[in-house]
């Protein structure tokens, strides 16, 4: 059977409670800017009986309650503000994450290094010049995925996953960057660690990162890491957005 | 302040309640029970509110002891209770008096069972819910399956008669009802005709996140890797193994397998009490016919639980006498 073309955007049930807005089925920044800017209309303007949004790479998923609204209304709804949408990303928060590079957490920097050709100098030289965007969060709370790493870095996961890798490691899977939000496996290439904490349910904004923002990283001391340690394990937010 | 004390627990006992909400654009898992009517009923037999904590166990429940006097009600399946010597049964409210021990056995035809206390399991809500959420660690008794030797507040009680289920609230049914999609258009009608065509055996490798399925292997036609996406409880993924899995109450909120199908939410409680070595087999509808079949299911469950019977009432109508 041939494989009929899909045209784009399409929404499609996912069940009798969720549907999902799908704008791709790849990734990219002008398609995740409409995810995120739908995602903020049915936040701002919303619709009676839709329960959550959960803005992906590419999709939508809203999740709603069928005894409330149905699905077929829910669907031309989204369509009608889907054609309405007006994307910024004049609203972009945008962070700066100070990472310890290398150590017991940043693991992998000296072996990545070698494969790639390059001093460790060098590698987070490059890591820290780019300007990531959080495509989406998932996977684990507050786990952010970052698009934006250069081509250069782009690693192949490891064969076999580690069993724990802390909280706050910054990664490297694929053609994507990382922050671990907690503790747990991983498969990921580890160069680094952030004091700050991505997710903390005790804290006031328990999520540090949503979908849309953008993060650099910046190389810090020891000192300076241990000062930020202090701040972070006293509960202060020691974050704000740019 | 102690209320219940668990003296020995089976292999998953968790504290659940409805589970979190509004969260999972930030990663963070629903959760909740894997049977919600069964764990309502639980709840509404103690004259507790919907929303209150309760235990959840799998196969077998444990023994508890209490620290004043409860009411408590067991739902999920056929399962054995004691009250020390005292055999009751589930679907209904007892008593538990301090100094008495209860012993919950293993459930004989059903896999999650529900352990309802009147007041509620009081431990610290985390993000607006005290479901466990036992990958992340988060919620219920410190983020963990319970463990003998735990003891977990308890919330003010509602006074109440002693109440129980007329009728049985679900009946055995041969096929779990699918919407298809989101990734539908990823299999051909060939791996289409195997999903709806042919059984698939309820695997024994099934937890809280997440149900695999034997049987056949279903090959998608683009591949097993999508860009991430959304999932929903009951999504069915199939990962390049070709063996399905069924996404349960406590799923990861974003996924990189196609999905050819989502169970309908009035059939994925029955999915979960199936026991593990069953055939199941896949019926296709429409998006429209599974919401109207969610939407009859919930009237249904209101009804059930505005109707439960009074206990003393039953007995005296049958002509039967409390043992």
């Amino acid at each position: 059977m041939e494989a009929e073309a899909v045209t784009f955007p399409r929404i499609v049930a996912c069940g009798d409670s969720a549907l999902s807005v799908e704008l791709s089925d790849r990734i990219d920044e002008v398609l995740n800017d409409r995810v995120i800017a739908l995602a903020e209309t049915l936040t701002t303007n919303p619709l009676r009986g839709v329960e959550e949004v959960v803005p992906t790479y590419r999709s939508l998923m809203v999740v709603y309650d069928p005894s409330i609204i149905r699905g077929a209304v829910l669907t031309r709804e989204l369509g009608k503000r889907l054609r309405g949408l007006e994307p910024s990303d004049a609203t972009a928060r945008r962070f700066t994450i100070p990472v310890v590079y290398g150590g017991q957490v940043g693991l992998d920097l000296e072996e990545l290094a070698a494969m790639k050709g390059l001093t460790p100098a060098r590698l987070v030289e490059l890591h820290s010049a780019a300007e990531y965007r959080v495509y989406m969060i998932g996977f684990a709370p507050g786990f952010a995925y970052l698009g934006g790493l250069p081509d250069i870095l782009h690693t192949p996961r490891l064969e076999a996953p580690r069993q724990r890798v802390e909280a706050g490691a910054i990664g490297i899977g694929g053609k994507q960057a990382s922050i671990n939000s907690v503790a747990g496996p991983s498969g990921w290439r580890f160069i680094g660690r952030t004091p700050l904490r991505l997710f903390d349910p005790d804290r006031v904004e328990p999520f540090l990162l949503r979908a849309g923002d953008r993060v650099r990283f910046r190389p810090v001391g020891q000192d300076e890491a241990a000062e930020l340690d202090g701040a972070v394990a006293a509960g202060r937010m020691i974050m704000e957005p740019a | 302040m102690i209320g219940l004390m668990v003296k020995q627990a089976g292999p998953m006992v968790t504290v659940q309640d409805l589970g979190r909400r509004g969260l999972q654009h930030a990663g963070v898992s629903g959760s909740g029970p894997m049977d919600v009517p069964s764990f309502r009923i639980a709840n509404a037999l103690v004259a507790n509110a919907k929303g209150e904590a309760a235990l959840e166990f799998a196969g077998t429940g444990g023994t508890f002891q209490v620290s004043r006097p409860v009411r408590f009600a067991v739902t999920g399946g056929a399962v054995g209770i004691r009250i020390d010597d005292k055999a009751v049964r589930p679907w209904e409210s007892h008593d538990l008096f301090p100094g008495s021990t209860l012993v919950i056995g293993g459930l004989r035809n059903a896999v999650w069972g529900y352990l309802a206390i009147s007041g509620g399991i009081d431990t610290p809500p985390v993000l607006g819910s005290r479901a466990t959420h036992l990958r992340s660690g988060l919620g219920g008794h410190q983020g963990r399956r319970l463990q003998a030797g735990d003891s977990l507040p308890l919330g003010d009680a509602v006074s109440s008669p002693h109440l129980c289920l007329r009728t049985p609230w679900r009946s055995a049914q041969r096929f779990i009802h699918i919407v298809p999609g989101p990734q539908d258009d990823y299999f051909d009608t060939q791996a289409w005709a195997i999903f709806l065509g042919q059984p698939f055996i309820v695997s024994a490798m099934r937890d809280r996140m997440a149900q695999m399925l034997d049987g056949p292997v279903l090959l998608s036609r683009r591949g097993h890797d999508i860009v991430s996406d959304g999932t929903a409880p009951g999504s069915i993924q199939v990962p390049g193994s070709g063996r399905p899995i069924v996404l349960m109450a406590e799923r990861q909120t974003t996924g990189g397998y196609p999905k050819i199908a989502t169970v309908a939410s009035v059939d994925l409680p029955r999915l979960a009490q199936t026991p593990s070595g069953r055939d199941i087999r896949f019926r296709r509808v429409s998006r429209e016919r599974a919401e109207d079949l969610l939407i009859a299911e919930k009237l249904a469950l209101g009804d059930a639980l505005a109707n439960l019977a009074e206990k003393s009432a039953i007995l005296d109508a049958s002509g039967d006498h409390p043992q």
